[in-house]
């Protein structure tokens, strides 16, 4: 079926089409009829004078510009007879761009798919010790992650840290591609405590990992982080990975662990996303950015150790 | 009257409609007809208008000039579909007036960035791109966390609709109340969001 509302469009880009071509070779043989003069004789006169004394010859066309003209009428022609350009005539060749696409993708997916599949059968752990698919995860890694997680890895403030051993969904290389696959939405609810309650806590919370904070407000604050904050954070603030809920107790904070960054948290929660990528990316690619992350980590667990 | 080189160059008034003769075949051929194409008039399935907030951010997109930087346009290669997802389809930008295909890309396309990121990165991001992405470029547009101006919102939509934008009449009447208590930042990722999510994110 025409993609026109109506078989006229077709008929009208014919036909304007056609037209000017003939029209531009019409005018060009109009042209190409003055003839050259021989050597030494004096060229026809234009008829009009300006600026009094200002005439002009009536010379040919340059042959070699005429003769290029002409060949691109014809090219033009043959164009017109093999590619779409006609109204709705689709051409000997039956080019479209989208199937042009489809045939690029085709042959990509020739040449790739089988790279991609070889890692796919493997498990994460053997995929991830594998220095070419390392190398292809970065790349992938830089592409489509970088944005938020930083092209470091190291991520920002409020976006993970990949490359270090702490882990909010846990970091377990099934647990890794779930995250990519499925996303994660990590929700803080905003506003469980207020005012000096929320000053108390936030005290308590900087203690759990060795900052300085005000032992009265500390002790204060402990009653407070039972009642509002272990259902996620755990009672012992250790964190919970189910809910993605950070451990407090650690050096690794997602915002910041000043007083005043906890305080924002506590006040006005924190809601962020990360979106899921199965439509997006596929599986394959999944898998070998999920082993690339897994490596990462599994280098800064080593490091950390020694 | 002959058609001589002497007559049309002294009968300026011929001249002038010879000129625009020649200069409009162009347009009449390449322009004229996609007005009577289903693929450029018709939206694709799922495609909806810019709700009063989406909108109102798209107003904000023109008015910071993120087109000189950013297009809205996907070809159809590989190399432009793996990163940025499916290529882009005429029928998606029918409720577009005017469309933001752009020509240039100092930053990367933004057809398909509707559920890319989050909301949270986005605000980060618009407020400060090196706070997410050290190597970026782009301006900071902190100023943007300031109350939305929507007070022409319902002439903006009327406008619309009279060039063929479905919008009702409730949606003229809601759209001040949805505008209210939001931040120009609000709406400008209302309308990220919401960019290329008519086509499934498949490449």
């Amino acid at each position: 079926m025409s993609d026109f509302v109506s078989g006229f469009w077709s008929v009208y880009v014919a036909l304007v089409t056609g037209v000017s071509i003939l029209g531009c070779g019409v005018f060009l043989w109009m042209q190409s009829k003055v003839k050259q003069v021989p050597a030494g004789a004096e060229p026809e006169l234009k008829d009009h004078v300006w600026d009094e004394d200002l005439q002009e010859y009536n010379n040919p066309l340059p042959r070699w510009w005429m003769w290029l003209f002409y060949i691109t009428i014809v090219f033009a022609l043959g164009y017109l007879a093999v590619y779409p350009g006609l109204g709705s005539y689709k051409g000997s060749f039956g080019w479209t761009s989208a199937r042009e696409y489809e045939d690029e993708m085709q042959k990509a997916n020739a040449q790739y798919a089988p790279i991609f599949e070889q890692f796919a059968r493997q498990d994460l752990k053997s995929v991830a010790a594998d220095p070419k698919a390392r190398q292809m995860g970065e790349r992938l890694f830089v592409t489509y992650c970088a944005q938020c997680h930083g092209s470091d890895a190291r991520g920002a403030k409020g976006f993970p840290n990949l490359a270090d051993s702490d882990w909010l969904y846990g970091g377990e290389p099934e647990q890794i591609k779930q995250s990519i696959l499925e996303g994660r939405n990590g929700v803080m609810p905003p506003g469980l405590l207020a005012g000096e309650e929320a000053k108390d806590a936030a005290h308590y919370v900087r203690s759990l990992s060795g900052l300085a904070a005000d032992s009265i407000r500390v002790a204060r604050g402990k009653e407070k982080f039972a009642a509002s904050c272990s259902a996620c954070h755990g009672p012992d603030g250790k964190g919970m990975q189910a809910v993605g809920a950070p451990n407090l107790t650690d050096q690794t904070w997602l915002y910041g662990s000043s007083e005043t960054t906890i305080l924002e948290g506590i006040a006005k929660g924190r809601n962020n996303q990360m979106p899921a990528h199965k439509e997006f990316l596929g599986e394959a690619k999944a898998h070998l950015l999920a082993a690339y992350v897994y490596g990462l980590s599994a280098d800064a667990a080593r490091t950390d150790k020694k | 009257m002959k058609l001589t080189h002497d007559f049309i160059e002294r009968k300026i008034g011929w001249m002038i409609v010879f000129v625009l003769l020649v200069v409009s075949v162009g347009g009449l051929v390449e322009i004229v007809p996609l007005f009577f194409q289903k693929s450029t008039t018709q939206p694709v399935a799922g495609l909806k208008p810019y709700t009063a907030v989406q909108l109102s951010g798209r107003d904000i997109y023109l008015r910071e000039g993120c087109y000189n930087c950013h297009s809205q346009m996907i070809r159809p290669f590989r190399a432009e579909t793996e990163r940025y997802g499916h290529y882009s389809v005429a029928g998606e930008f029918v409720y577009d007036h005017p469309f933001q295909w752009g020509s240039k890309r100092t930053g990367p396309d933004l057809h398909r960035v509707g559920g890319r990121y989050s909301d949270e990165w986005h605000r980060v991001h618009l407020l400060n791109p090196r706070d997410v992405v050290p190597e970026s470029n782009m301006p900071a547009y902190f100023w943007l966390d300031r109350p939305l101006d929507g007070s022409d919102i319902e002439a903006r939509m009327r406008a619309l609709r009279l060039v063929g934008v479905p919008y009702t009449d409730e949606d003229i009447k809601d759209a001040a109340t949805q505008l209210k208590g939001k931040t120009e930042l609000d709406a400008l990722v209302a309308y990220l969001q919401g960019l290329g999510t008519a086509l499934k994110q498949t490449r």
